[in-house]
């Protein structure tokens, strides 16, 4: 088979840095073709300026083996060419009909026909085995539902060739394993398949070739099927890459954080922890694994003072902190790295500096008498900034929006970790980060734990929990169903726990 | 990438905008004229005239105009200050012109009921007017911090409550002859002044202008200096990371009302002894509360921008009577207005065009495109 895209020399220049530097990719029709790199290689441009949405500075675009000018999306739609952003762009209080048909929607007289669209999504949806439900609203479906209906929307406008970015952050473990085998789906019926990610397991998985970029610029294209994750790390990365955390055995102290018999109500009105009981000692780190929406978010922010306490102690030290408000909980030595940076983490409209001080501007030297003192501000973001090599394009000036996730999770570590709280308690804090970030971040948060504070990690991600904790709580239902140590477990004993067919007591 | 590029475009899109926004709104003006079948150069005319009290035409001279410029701008001045320092925490203070009566029956009440000379008695008639317009900013604040009651409903609704209450107590209180006015205010506690009335030609200028500069650097200190007004802005921006950072979001949603409310009360003081000089019961609202929200949109709640958009609109104000001379209808000014603020609201059509105008410049078109990706794919 032909190549259906072809891409050649591709030069593209953002003020101050080349974003592609004459990159060049070739992708067979009807494979799954990968590009891989860190956040800021340059592939989101690259795709971006296939679809339109950039024009390249130089370099051709053959598509079909025609030359093509892709001046805007809807010359990419016209030539079959559909993209699954990120974040998704649809209506929440629209049906799923409504949004697939919006732009193109097909009438009968003055009437909309949402009847015969409907039909035609449903049968689309069955084709593919995407199970969406036409008529159902999309405030009502889930995050993986959603990502179907963008995916529909790109079937319903003909597309062949298909481009998802990042589609993997949003979704939990078996979700991603429904949308690889969907995504092997489409290709079987003739579709192309353009993936844009910096998971390599995902890679591994679903497909056939991998474009790999960094800093701008082409490392190399590889079939997937002759290179090791490993491999595939270097190229992308440009060393070698740690994968397991290295880290001596735990001198475990006294316990800093002791939680009793905790019951916290969920946004339903439920108990969403139930009774939970969990000592974190000075020196270690224990890792709550569980699977999303058994009481992670809640525990978090009933220890952290975002919601109340129905019942129980959470002791901070020997200081019960549960009826605390947030900041006497700050003051007590707790930490905190939110699960979600963009809303609790980070103020994006603010600058680093004005980031850097959140928890702090309040007190000298970073004020006095209420007036603020931006000459210390801007030092004291400065000595973090390179301390913890957080990378911006303005310095301390950067708004925080503009800045990578990386970098925007560096800035968090950096700043929560400067306050040395004794007790830390750290959820999600590689979610959407890349390898080097991932390994530079996991290490911050061992080398904590040896300088004797007490860490509990709250994540998603098996092997995250798996290589950084020292032992592992499982949450199931609310409550804690078994705590094992790190190094006498095995995926297969967690997974049973996370489902609540095993019970363990300490 | 993208982001980036948003972010350089809205920066220079801050000066850009609403200058961009002002010049079409101008041109919209001058269009309606012509169609009308008028010269728009005398519109024009009764601008420059307006503020600078040179008629072009003639080349004649009054002062008076440069005074009744500047008495149309320091309320509204004020009033935007008062939206934009709400909207600054998140919040739409729609009930400035509420806020502005009470001001005024507040500054009424310690001009007829307090004794003391001027140099005590003006700043207590400038405060009395504060805390009154501020209590009454307090009251939505409140009620959206304590029982989450949408603000915009709360403003609103207290505008009319706000007019009655004056009129009640102009009329009962402060026992008006003529059902109209209050008896006039003793000089201790007035800012007109005859000698500043002379001197711009008889207009009716008066030392008002001095607390609306003490109030725009006000603003600029609390919001961009202080801790407070670190706070306000987290919680304007993102109200979840405030909580988090163990800020007292309830508290600031209140405090930032009752400043709010301060700033548009000392608007009321200042008309009140100003320009008055005796309590007024009002027919119905004067449209300083909604001016102040054009103009802390057009001025993007910045202090600077803030005042350039006061003076803009004051000019537009001051310009109607001119222009009514000339035979043209003042509603035009109220076009004007309504264009500019329409035009600032397209924002970001406007800022295409400006980079679009710039790259042709350059010679390049590059960045038309890449501002327009800036906003699709800016999240």
């Amino acid at each position: 088979m032909g190549d259906i895209v072809e891409m050649l020399d591709i030069t593209k220049d953002f003020p101050g840095i080349r974003a592609n530097d004459r990159v060049s990719v070739r992708v067979r029709k009807g494979s799954i073709h990968a590009l891989l790199g860190e956040n800021g290689a340059g592939k989101s441009t690259l795709m971006s300026i296939l679809f339109g949405l950039y024009q390249p500075d130089s370099g051709r675009i053959l598509v079909r083996g025609r030359e093509v000018n892709i001046s805007d999306p809807n010359v990419a739609n016209a030539l079959g060419i559909g993209m699954v952003h990120q974040h998704f762009k649809l209506v929440h209080n629209f049906t799923v009909t409504e949004n697939i048909i919006l732009g193109l929607e097909p009438r009968r007289g003055l009437v909309l026909d949402t009847a015969k669209a409907a039909a035609r999504v449903a049968e689309l949806s069955k084709l593919y085995g995407l199970d969406v439900d036409p008529n159902a609203k999309i405030e009502d479906i889930s995050v993986s539902m959603q990502q179907r209906v963008e995916i529909l929307k790109m079937l319903y406008r003909n597309a062949e060739i298909l481009i998802f970015d990042e589609p993997t952050a949003v979704l939990t473990p078996q979700e991603i394993h429904e949308l690889m085998a969907i995504m092997r789906r489409l290709t079987a019926e003739g579709k192309t398949i353009l993936l844009i990610t910096h998971k390599l397991k995902e890679i591994k998985a679903v497909a056939d070739t991998c474009t790999v970029l960094r800093r701008g610029k082409l490392v190399g294209t590889v079939p997937v099927a002759d290179a090791s994750e490993a491999g595939l790390a270097q190229m992308m990365v440009g060393r070698e890459v740690n994968f397991s955390v290295s880290k001596t055995k735990a001198q475990a102290g006294a316990v800093k954080l002791s939680i009793r018999d905790l019951c916290v109500r969920n946004a339903k009105g439920l108990l969403g922890v139930k009774h939970l009981s969990l000592d974190v000692r000075a020196g270690e780190i224990v890792g709550l694994c569980g699977i999303d929406g058994n009481g992670q978010s809640e525990l978090i922010q009933a220890i952290t003072g975002l919601v109340p306490v129905e019942s129980g102690t959470i002791l901070v030290g020997d200081r019960d902190i549960s009826k605390l408000p947030v900041k006497a909980r700050l003051d007590a030595g707790l930490g905190h790295i939110p699960e979600d940076r963009h809303r609790f983490g980070l103020v994006l409209d603010f600058r680093l500096d004005e980031n850097m001080v959140f928890h702090r501007f309040q007190s000298r030297p970073f004020s006095r008498y209420g007036i603020l003192n931006p000459v210390e501000i801007s030092r004291y973001a400065d000595r973090l900034i390179s301390e913890f090599d957080v990378r911006s394009g303005e310095g301390v000036a950067t708004p925080a929006r503009s800045m990578s996730g990386g970098n925007q999770q560096k800035a968090i570590v950096a700043r929560e970790i400067d306050r040395s709280p004794a007790v830390f308690v750290i959820a999600q804090p590689t979610r959407g980060l890349d390898v080097g970030a991932i390994e530079y971040i996991h290490q911050r948060i061992v080398e904590e734990r040896d300088k004797g504070k007490a860490i509990l990690l709250c994540s998603l991600e098996l092997d995250e929990i798996m290589d950084v904790s020292d032992r592992i709580a499982v949450i199931y239902g609310g409550e804690i169903v078994g705590v094992v140590n790190a190094d006498e477990t095995e995926e297969n004993e967690l997974g049973l726990l996370m489902s609540g067919s095993l019970r363990k007591a300490e | 990438m993208a982001d980036e590029k948003k972010h350089k475009a809205t920066r220079s899109g801050k000066l850009l905008v609403p200058a961009l926004a002002a010049l079409m709104g101008f041109l919209v003006g001058a269009l309606v004229i012509l169609i009308t079948g008028k010269n728009p150069l005398l519109m024009f005319n009764a601008m420059i005239q307006g503020v600078t009290g040179i008629n072009v035409a003639k080349g004649s001279f009054n002062a008076r105009y440069i005074g009744e410029f500047v008495l149309q701008a320091m309320p509204i001045i004020l009033t935007g200050l008062s939206v934009g320092f709400a909207f600054r925490t998140g919040l739409f203070n729609i009930g400035a012109e509420g806020q502005l009566m009470l001001g005024s029956l507040g500054a009424t009440a310690v001009a007829l009921l307090v004794k003391a000379p001027p140099v005590v008695h003006i700043p207590l008639v400038l405060m009395g007017g504060m805390l009154a317009g501020g209590l009454w900013g307090a009251v939505p604040g409140l009620l959206k911090a304590r029982f989450n009651v949408h603000e915009v409903v709360v403003t609103i609704m207290l505008n009319y409550v706000a007019l009655h209450v004056n009129n009640w107590a102009i009329l009962n209180v402060f026992g008006s002859a003529d059902r109209v006015k209050t008896a006039v205010f003793p000089a201790s506690a007035m800012l007109k002044d005859p000698w500043l009335q002379n001197l711009s030609g008889g207009s009716r200028l008066n030392w008002g202008f001095v607390p609306v500069i003490l109030a725009i650097v006000a603003y600029w200190f609390i919001i961009e200096k202080t801790t407070f007004g670190y706070g306000l802005r987290a919680v304007g921006f993102n109200k979840d990371a405030a909580k988090y950072a163990g800020l007292k979001v309830n508290r600031n949603v209140m405090l930032s009302m009752l400043l709010a409310g301060a700033f548009a009360g000392l608007a009321g003081a200042i008309i009140t002894s100003g320009t008055f000089g005796f309590g007024r019961a009002l027919s119905a609202a004067e449209g300083y509360g909604f001016d102040g929200i054009a103009v802390a949109l057009v001025g993007a709640t910045q202090a600077p921008g803030i005042l350039l958009a006061g003076l803009l609109f004051g000019m537009l104000k001051a310009a109607g009577p001119l222009m009514q001379s000339q035979g043209i209808p003042k509603e035009i000014g109220g076009i004007i207005q309504a264009s500019i603020v329409l035009f600032v609201a397209m924002k970001y059509g406007i800022e295409r065009i400006g980079l679009w105008l710039r790259a042709k410049k350059s010679g390049s078109q590059q960045s038309v495109a890449d501002s327009a990706v800036g906003e699709e794919a800016g999240v």
